[in-house]
């Protein structure tokens, strides 16, 4: 039983990363990882929202009929967005006005819809839970590894302080601003994907 | 009027490509960009959609939604604010709407209801619907500027995911390394087109 639960918190972190191998919730991956506290909010948002979404779908998976269950699923997740919207207005409100409407794209965020739709409505709500963070827990680590290497490189600075001083402070290091362009953050992910399929092979895909 | 409505299409276009300077509905743009002739239409159907819902959505916020927005119904209502319902009720409109266009469409026009079909229901969450949708309200557009906005948003998005269809359809010409086979090259080839789509930067008509 506790093996069965650390495989599904587990399984999503490398071996079925919802990023690098399902290919979900791209889109703010990208745009919020320019700096390390942006992705962190942006991560635990994230986790918060699958986890709570997977519970009360999981809790009246037995209710839904079919035909409706995507608008009953879209519903409560945006719910839950608009709660943690509130709350993040209300605590860390500068961080809430650089991810603008990032934030309120997690309701289109195909990892809360899919977890959802291809977990939470076959499985109990303890599992769903569980699922729900490790999926969330997946999704960070990539937003917090890229926005470490973009941060780290294209401003010479980690969470705000500064670790290689810029040229125009007066140090040494010339920060590579292709980091914090859009671009950048593409090209980090395409390698990202390309370590995680040479350490596992078995997920390249055929040719 | 119509010079501003100009520039904003052209900078909802190329200057700030939904998919390439946003990143936004970029799970089904990485996921349906297999063959051009799909791309068209998943692209169609998005700029129809964005079309559509923009306008909607901006009338809904403006006359309902907004801090003070139902004054119009009664002055005692003035004070009523109902922003945070904001996320729910676009949501709410765009799935609506798509179910709506994909009947409409069944109804009278049944051949572009076939070419569409499949990617119709798709839409309802792409994020560049809801994205824009958001977008218009932070950056306070008016109602042409919103259907503008939409429309070329919608446009630019379409273009970009063609685009990229038709380089991985070369692909499969090209040796890549395993590692980076299907999902890797696609973000590769993605931002080397975002960099191209950089050079549109500061374009004001």
């Amino acid at each position: 039983m506790v093996k069965r639960d650390s495989k599904i918190l587990l399984d999503p972190i490398f071996e079925n990363n919802p990023i690098g191998v399902q290919v979900l919730g791209i889109c703010s991956a990208l745009a919020v990882t320019t700096k390390l506290e942006t992705a962190l909010v942006m991560s635990v948002a994230l986790t918060a929202v699958t986890a709570f979404s997977n519970v009360s779908v999981s809790l009246i998976r037995n209710q839904i009929p079919p035909s409706i269950r995507i608008i009953v699923q879209l519903t409560i997740i945006a719910s839950l967005v608009i709660v943690t919207d509130q709350i993040l207005r209300a605590f860390v409100f500068d961080v809430a006005k650089q991810l603008s409407v990032f934030v309120g794209l997690i309701i289109t965020n195909c990892i809360v819809m899919g977890r959802a739709e291809g977990f939470a409505m076959q499985n109990p709500p303890k599992e769903s839970f569980i699922d729900g963070l490790g999926n969330g827990a997946g999704y960070s680590v990539v937003l917090l590894g890229v926005a470490a290497v973009r941060e780290l490189f294209g401003s010479g600075s980690l969470f705000g302080f500064t670790l290689l001083t810029p040229v125009t402070q007066g140090g040494w290091y010339t920060p590579n601003g292709l980091m914090l362009l859009a671009p950048g953050a593409f090209f980090i992910i395409a390698m990202g994907i390309w370590a995680l399929r040479t350490w596992k092979p078995h997920l390249v895909e055929a040719e | 009027m119509l010079e501003h409505l100009l520039s904003l299409m052209v900078k909802a276009t190329f200057v700030e490509n939904m998919a390439l300077a946003f990143f936004l509905g970029m799970c089904s743009f990485l996921a349906v960009s297999k063959k051009v002739d799909t791309a068209i239409g998943l692209g169609a159907a998005v700029i129809f959609v964005l079309g559509i819902t923009c306008p909607i959505n901006y009338l809904m916020y403006a006359y309902l939604l907004q801090e003070g927005a139902m004054a119009w119904i009664h002055p005692a209502m003035a004070e009523v604010d109902l922003s945070f319902l904001t996320f729910l009720s676009f949501i709410g409109s765009i799935a609506a709407m798509t179910q709506i266009v994909e009947m409409a469409l069944d109804r009278y026009a049944p051949n572009l209801y076939n070419a569409l079909g499949v990617f119709l229901p798709l839409i309802a969450v792409n994020c560049a619907i809801l994205g824009a949708a958001l977008f218009l309200v932070e950056r306070s557009y008016g109602l042409a500027e919103s259907t503008v906005f939409g429309l070329g948003s919608g446009v630019g998005w379409a273009m970009a995911i063609v685009a990229l269809a038709a380089i991985r359809e070369r692909m499969k010409y090209s040796n890549v390394p395993a590692g980076l086979r299907g999902l890797g090259i696609t973000f590769v080839l993605t931002g080397l087109m975002a960099i191209g789509f950089m050079a549109f930067a500061g374009i004001q008509l």
